[in-house]
């Protein structure tokens, strides 16, 4: 058993909140470096250019990349061998949180209630997921999600008939019905199987899979790298105004589902992917 | 086609835009999103009188990051326009000229810009560190309460756009669906 102490949680969280939005990972900004090189349309590639530029000025000038610094998803992977010390573990997170949305001049966008739309000023709570793992460590991901793109996710509960060619027309649906809106070029997270709620979370997380690694299972590799280029191919390019950078990547995960199911969840990411990853 | 135009924009020259013109604002433009434009709706519709007055001016879809000290204005991009769909048409035909955000419109506010010979403008969205850079002072001048939706007065100076929808109805994302798609 280890303990660790969640002062600890709140301190990382926070500088992790204000990293993740000003500060892109590796793989992220190598899709968008190549992609400026790349693109063939004129309007396209010079806003490819105005992205690289961005991006630059944001870590140069602690400016966030953009100004949605989005709701604060969180992964929590904890090794069943962590034994928590100090406040309420969710409270620690959330402080983390507020301070960073604070102290970083992060936007706060998130409202107490759905209906009733009052600013917490904060920008908690954040959306946490618990997952319990081998070990006595703890792996925190931290990815601030923007709602242009979010607004844009669907589900799908296809039917098992549907098959193969179903996922793949889902997801092209959603890409297409995004278009400009989700602020391509985007990755785009998939989840197949399991339940309502499982494919949907599955979604989230491939979103947070580093944009140059493929799933392993050989067919589902496939599909990535088939539905890469079809999404490519549709046009809508950089900020939807033409092109053939309209994704990254397309991540997809997979999990064993019911005799009579078929759920597809597509989650968009903007081009502005955050995701910080620490292991405590 | 690089275009530099002087806000509050003319009707002269807000008919001479063409979609996929790339135009650089300089002068007075408006901040508002969601909440701003539900309250000035409610206004409007109940008679009362607009913190801001709408004819030939530009509102600018966006709610920025808060400013470090010194600067004029914090991460400053568009947010998506559909949102605001419900309430343009009437504020197109109460004099508003342009809109600047990012994203598809619906076929009522198209009509409305046709209507009334105003402009839809995107500037790139996840670009608010560049787009901050073009904004030269920030001032809320009503509705202070919705902290980040607020109104806002902006000074921007060569602020970079792209006409999406001109006052004769041409979509820049539906031509180049066409263009460029296979």
């Amino acid at each position: 058993m280890r303990t660790v102490r969640t002062s600890v949680i709140t301190e990382n969280v926070k500088e992790m909140c204000i990293e993740a939005n000003h500060f892109l990972s590796e793989d992220m900004k190598e899709c968008l470096f190549s992609a400026a090189d790349e693109e063939k349309a004129p309007l396209g590639k010079q806003i490819l250019g105005q992205l690289k530029e961005n991006l630059q000025i944001a870590g140069e000038d602690m400016i966030p990349i953009c100004q949605d610094t989005g709701m604060a998803v969180i992964f929590m992977e904890i090794g069943q061998d962590v034994h928590f010390e100090g406040d309420i573990l969710e409270d620690a997170v959330n402080e983390g949180v507020r301070r960073g949305y604070t102290e970083g001049y992060l936007r706060k966008s998130v409202v107490k209630d759905p209906l009733i739309r009052e600013n917490t000023k904060d920008n908690t709570p954040a959306v946490i997921h618990y997952e319990i793992v081998p070990g006595d460590q703890v792996r925190i991901t931290i990815a601030p999600k923007g709602f242009g793109s979010e607004n844009m996710s669907r589900i799908f509960m296809l039917k098992p008939a549907d098959g193969m060619e179903g996922v793949k027309d889902a997801v092209l649906t959603a890409v297409r019905d995004a278009g400009p809106n989700a602020c391509p070029p985007m990755v785009v997270g998939v989840g197949i199987g399991g339940t309502f709620e499982k494919c949907a979370l599955m979604a989230k997380k491939a979103l947070t899979r580093p944009a140059n690694e493929y799933s392993s299972i050989p067919y589902i590799k496939e599909m990535e790298e088939e539905l890469l280029k079809r999404i490519n191919e549709t046009g809508i390019g950089p900020g939807g105004l033409g092109g053939s950078t309209t994704a990254f990547a397309v991540n997809i995960n997979t999990y064993p589902t019911h005799i009579a199911g078929l759920p597809v969840a597509v989650n968009i990411c903007c081009h502005v992917n955050r995701h910080v990853v620490r292991v405590i | 086609m690089d275009k530099y135009i002087k806000t509050p924009i003319s009707g002269e020259d807000a008919r001479r835009l063409r979609a996929g013109d790339y135009v650089y604002l300089t002068g007075t433009i408006y901040t508002a999103r969601d909440a701003a434009h539900k309250r000035m709706y409610e206004a409007m519709k109940a008679g009362g009188i607009l913190p801001l007055d709408l004819a030939g001016n530009i509102i600018y879809y966006m709610g920025p990051s808060p400013a470090r000290e010194g600067r004029a204005i914090g991460s400053a991009g568009p947010t998506t326009s559909s949102r605001m769909d419900k309430y343009t048409p009437d504020f197109l035909d109460s004099g508003l000229r342009g809109m600047i955000g990012k994203g598809k419109r619906s076929e009522e506010v198209k009509t409305a810009i046709v209507r009334n010979g105003a402009v839809y403008f995107a500037a790139v969205g996840g670009a608010g560190a560049l787009l901050s850079r073009s904004i030269k002072s920030s001032k809320v001048i009503a509705y202070e309460d919705l902290g980040t939706e607020a109104i806002r007065e902006l000074e921007v100076e060569k602020f970079p756009v792209i006409v999406v929808i001109d006052s004769e109805g041409n979509n820049l994302y539906e031509t180049v669906v066409g263009q460029y798609g296979r």
